[in-house]
């Protein structure tokens, strides 16, 4: 009577599954990562992706495991490689600015900023005022889109359906600001170097005002869902925790940084555009788990709406470009500049040989540098935290691998 | 700081300020030692990037950078140096972990080694691929033709 029990049993066995070794047999896993001992017949390989809903793009993670603990992991990324730094090389500075767009696709703007920023900083111009407020009103409502897109998909990694549909019943309110102002809603290209693309619409400032009424209580909407919630607590506190002297160590920045207790942003470390003129607070968290970064973004999305908020009535008339020449030919000469994305920080390191392509243009990319921390922080935990891992980190493939 | 630095090592160093941003030009032989010292001595604790660029009408082809940051400062230094192609430099690993993706992707782009780095390999580009596509000498459409037949099954990946 035991022996078809045990057989029966049997059949609900990882191997069976198609998660134990047996199912790797032909492929390269093992050869991909040498020097490292996989003969513990408790430990087995696990990939996850590239194809996978919760790796929020094409991101392979092989995940070491025993049984259900992870002890170790390797990020495989590149499959969204472009080649956008030769592709610079091969543009005039005014050509690639669409390109940048397409890194962060879910900050299209912040790029925009950081780009056109770093080429007016080498050209030693700088956009008119009108044209610094238009830019940290959009900045800040990309970010607050951006947050809520990492909301919406973080916790439906997690299992919370719900907030997903709320956060992109929002968003689309932004979006259509964008829309109306440039015509594109996600790769906006809104701004260029020297100024902006366009004029704002009539109507702008009353459609960012409503938007500010509007979303305030829809951002608390969301922490009823969350911020006590029990499953979400369960799930994220001491979840993926890192301290501050690894987060910095590892490079990490952003967000992920100022919830284990940093206070440090560049909106206000390095002032750039006109965002010494705000008055805003930089939230930190003080455990650097999953649950801090949920808070650090949500008041996050707060202080942004306060900066708007005081943006919006203040836009002055004037100019929206400054003076730049029609063809853009900046000096021989060198500038790395940052600005504080919604992932982190965001750099361009430019070399100009006085033509009108850059002879070297680098992007430091926020995403790529802050993924390089998921092995540190999943380090013991389960399988099911390696997504809520992944989210929290809010990479964006398209940036990673560029 | 630049004085002193100046005085420890002499010709063997230049400091310059280009729009307001400092950078130092080093010896290749002072780059371990210097980066150590900003590290420890001056707590130049965040690594921003480390990249490279090519010269390839250059002796030395390759100017490889260090941008890096000091949070109790709030000060950013560049630190670049030139290296021949085929040369290798030392790995700032030990002295950054978050140099670790950096290096791995300057190799991957541009073919410089790193010594003493854990485990350099490609990041972006297929392991097997051949060619360094960051350096001025491979076209903007090159590619690895084998390596797209072999993997892919596709005559061109144009």
């Amino acid at each position: 009577m035991s022996i078809p029990e045990k057989e029966g049993t049997s059949d609900l066995s990882p191997g069976t599954l198609g998660l134990g070794r047996a199912s790797f047999e032909g492929s390269n896993l093992e050869r991909e990562t040498p020097g490292k001992a996989y003969l513990d017949s408790n430990e087995l390989i696990i990939n996850m992706g590239p194809q996978h809903p919760a790796t929020h793009g094409v991101l392979r993670v092989i995940l070491k495991l025993d049984g259900e603990k992870v002890l170790g992991t390797e990020c495989v990324i590149g499959y969204l490689h472009r080649g956008v730094e030769k592709i610079a090389e091969n543009r005039t500075y005014t050509m690639f600015n669409p390109y940048v767009d397409r890194m962060d696709y879910c900050a299209a703007v912040s790029n925009g900023l950081g780009y056109c920023e770093a080429v007016e900083k080498l050209m030693n111009v700088e956009a008119p005022p009108r044209a610094q407020y238009i830019r940290v009103i959009l900045t800040e409502l990309n970010r607050i889109a951006s947050h809520q897109l990492w909301l919406g998909t973080h916790a439906l990694d997690i299992g919370a359906m719900t907030p997903l549909f709320y956060t992109f019943r929002d968003r689309e309110e932004i979006l259509k600001i964008f829309e109306r102002y440039c015509g594109a809603r996600l790769t906006t290209h809104a701004f260029r170097i020297g100024g902006c693309q366009y004029e704002t619409y009539a109507g702008f400032e009353k459609d960012v005002k409503n938007f500010l009424t509007f979303v305030a209580p829809k951002i608390d909407e969301y922490e009823t869902l969350l911020t006590t919630n029990r499953i979400w607590l369960e799930r994220t506190k001491n979840v993926g925790v890192i301290s501050a002297a690894d987060a910095i160590a590892l490079g990490v920045t952003g967000p992920v940084l100022r919830a284990s207790g940093v206070q440090w942003d560049l909106r206000k470390a390095q002032p750039y555009a006109n965002y010494s003129r705000f008055d805003f607070e930089i939230p930190i968290g003080t455990n650097g788990d999953t649950y801090d970064r949920y808070l650090v973004r949500m008041m996050e999305m707060r202080q942004s709406l306060r900066i708007i908020e005081q943006a919006v009535d203040a836009i002055p008339e004037g100019p929206i470009m400054g003076k730049v020449p029609k063809v853009i030919k900046p000096p021989v000469g060198e500038i790395y500049h940052s600005i504080e994305a919604p992932k982190g920080e965001l750099g361009y390191f430019i070399v100009s040989d006085g033509s009108t392509q850059p002879y070297r243009l680098r992007v430091r990319p926020p995403s790529f540098v802050n993924l390089q921390a998921l092995d540190v922080m999943v380090r013991g935990l389960l399988v099911a935290d390696v997504v809520a891992v992944i989210g929290t980190i809010d990479i964006v493939l398209g940036e990673v691998d560029r | 700081m630049v004085e002193k630095y100046k005085s420890r090592y002499g010709s063997g160093l230049d400091a310059q300020t280009y729009l307001g941003q400092n950078y130092l030009q080093v010896d290749r032989s002072l780059i371990p030692d210097i980066l150590r010292r900003l590290r420890e001595e001056e707590q130049f604790d965040y690594c921003v990037d480390i990249t490279a660029v090519h010269y390839p009408k250059r002796e030395k082809q390759f100017d490889v950078v260090w941008i890096l940051y000091s949070f109790p400062r709030n000060e950013r230094v560049r630190v670049k140096t030139q290296i021949a192609d085929g040369a290798s430099i030392e790995s700032s690993v030990s002295i950054w972990p978050t140099s670790n993706w950096l290096e791995r992707e300057v190799y991957d782009m541009f073919g410089i080694c790193f010594d003493g780095h854990p485990d350099l390999k490609r990041i972006l580009l297929p392991d097997g691929w051949k060619g360094f596509p960051l350096r001025k000498d491979y076209g903007i459409l090159q590619q690895d033709q084998e390596w797209v037949q072999i993997n892919l099954g596709i005559e061109s990946g144009q």
